[in-house]
């Protein structure tokens, strides 16, 4: 059984075109699936339908074994628990400390009175401590969030996923913000989180590279379609042109090839 | 229009200080035909500024006569800081619920917004002596026409500001706490309010200061605080009490000012 089943989605801004157009694919628990394409074809769109961030014009997200289409405010609430996000500019409260930050993923479990006092219980503070130990931040645990640098920041907003416990992570391009040094523990964190924790992850990317090397499937889109759904190997320069057009994926497969070679 | 064609035939640079030296013509103009009009003697104009200087000098200063009201003053000074303060700070309380529905992060729906921006933009731009005026004859000469001038002025403003905070500095964390699945109120409670707080601090200070120093003027209209102290004193030509009044006023505001920039210090 899929974690995840994507059947028909589309979706329309006003009487635009399509910013996706009939979008089918499932996927398997535990997979680290990568999504690339160029900039505008829809990929923080798709990833921000399967948490109804952005709602759906018609078809229909399934997620463990459970259509989401019709939900109400309750139930979509409740969705969104098993689905951690990540995003490129971290998305932190930067005037709290990195622990509060952390604690805000439990929020979606609260009732009302208890999220706005914001009340947490023993157990969930421990887990936020482990966490934060696992992420390598225990030491900035009390330091407000504006202290931190940008790959400090996208590693708490990774604590705030996990400490969700999710199902499924999203992440709306990890490393499009940080040095290469950080973007790679970036990566190395959510690969560790994936087979350690059998976290199935999602992940939207710039560089095809970097999808080739972690991801263990790629799914190209381009224009709101996908153009290509296959395992990192099995992408050939002809596929990769077709998702990014010609000039531009010469210019790919070349950084590619020299990372392969490094 | 013959004018418009040849400027176009000119280049760039005479074409730009053609059309400073036309906008400094029609400033020499407006200001020579609104002398005419108002029929003003420029150079007694001028002349009269060392006699006002030598009548302020010897008439308007607080002598020892002036220095025995001072504790009637500064009562009413306090009332007159106290109704400031209460109006900022309620105000801006009210305020912030209505911004809440008006900014776009944290809207419920379009015409909330629509709404909120729209109070907003007519309690801001009818102005403060205005509103007095208009409250007068509701309210009477009392502190209520004061204080709800006051109120009105700064919940306007308040809105407007707290809108444009909430949309700048919120957005992207109340993005990720709604993918948590948190709820609205706890949304709110655990990111636009902690990410605004340094911000609404120093607006609500700033309205406190700019609301002492119009209160002084919605005093005179409405017969209330320190402004009324300073009419009745000047109107009875007892200008060295008068002056004192200037004095305390000059004083408490610095005073507030400084205060106000070490409590945004502390803050921030």
């Amino acid at each position: 059984m899929p974690l995840l089943k994507i059947d028909q989605l589309s979706k329309r801004y006003g009487t635009d075109k399509y910013a996706l157009d009939s979008i089918d694919f499932t996927v398997e628990t535990g997979e680290f699936v990568a999504i690339i394409g160029p900039s505008g074809a829809g990929k923080s769109t798709l990833l921000r339908c399967i948490n109804h961030m952005i709602p759906m014009s018609s078809g229909d997200v399934v997620f463990a074994d459970a259509s989401t289409k019709s939900f109400n405010a309750t139930q979509l609430r409740a969705h969104r628990t098993q689905i951690g996000m990540i995003f490129q500019h971290y998305n932190l409260v930067n005037r709290l400390s990195v622990i509060e930050n952390v604690l805000h993923g439990r929020l979606g479990y609260k009732s009302t009175a208890a999220g706005v006092m914001g009340w947490y219980s023993n157990a969930e503070k421990q887990q936020a401590v482990e966490i934060l130990q696992n992420l390598g931040l225990s030491d900035h645990m009390y330091k407000r969030c504006d202290q931190l640098s940008g790959g400090q920041k996208q590693r708490v907003g990774i604590a705030r996923a996990l400490i969700q416990n999710p199902k499924l992570l999203l992440c709306d391009e990890p490393i499009a913000s940080l040095d290469p040094s950080a973007a790679k523990i970036i990566m190395d964190t959510l690969k560790d989180i994936n087979q350690r924790l059998g976290i199935t992850i999602i992940v939207n990317l710039h560089q095809v590279d970097v999808a080739m090397r972690y991801a263990q499937r790629i799914i190209g889109i381009n224009s709101g379609k996908i153009v290509c759904d296959a395992a990192p190997d099995a992408l050939t320069p002809t596929i990769i042109h077709e998702v990014y057009g010609s000039e531009a994926g010469e210019l790919i497969l070349d950084f590619g090839e020299q990372y392969a070679q490094a | 229009m013959i004018l418009v064609n040849n400027m176009h035939k000119l280049d760039f640079f005479t074409q730009k200080r053609l059309s400073f030296g036309l906008f400094v013509m029609v400033l020499i103009v407006l200001t020579y035909a609104t002398i005419i009009f108002t029929e003003y003697n420029v150079a007694k104009g001028f002349t009269s500024i060392p006699k006002a200087v030598r009548w302020a000098t010897a008439n308007f200063y607080p002598d020892a006569a002036a220095i025995k009201k001072l504790p009637a003053i500064l009562a009413k000074l306090s009332d007159t800081i106290l109704m400031s303060v209460a109006s900022a700070t309620v105000a801006s309380f009210f305020a912030f619920f209505v911004a809440i529905f008006g900014a776009q992060t944290t809207r419920i729906n379009v015409w909330f917004s629509v709404f909120a921006r729209g109070i907003a933009t007519v309690f801001r731009n009818i102005d403060v002596s205005a509103w007095a005026l208009i409250l007068l004859f509701s309210f009477g000469q009392s502190s209520f026409t004061g204080y709800f001038a006051l109120f009105f002025v700064t919940f306007g403003f308040m809105v407007r500001v707290l809108i444009e905070t909430i949309d700048e500095v919120s957005t992207d964390s109340v993005e990720a706490l709604r993918a948590t699945g948190a709820s609205y109120f706890t949304i709110i409670a655990q990111s636009v309010i902690p990410s605004c707080l340094p911000q609404l601090v120093s607006w609500v200070l700033f309205m406190i200061e700019t609301n002492i120093r119009s209160a002084t003027l919605v005093g005179i209209l409405t017969g209330t605080g320190i402004g009324y102290s300073f009419d009745i004193y000047y109107k009875s030509l007892n200008y060295h009490a008068a002056s004192l009044v200037i004095v305390v006023i000059v004083l408490s505001v610095l005073a507030i000012e400084a205060v106000s920039n070490w409590i945004r210090r502390a803050v921030l």
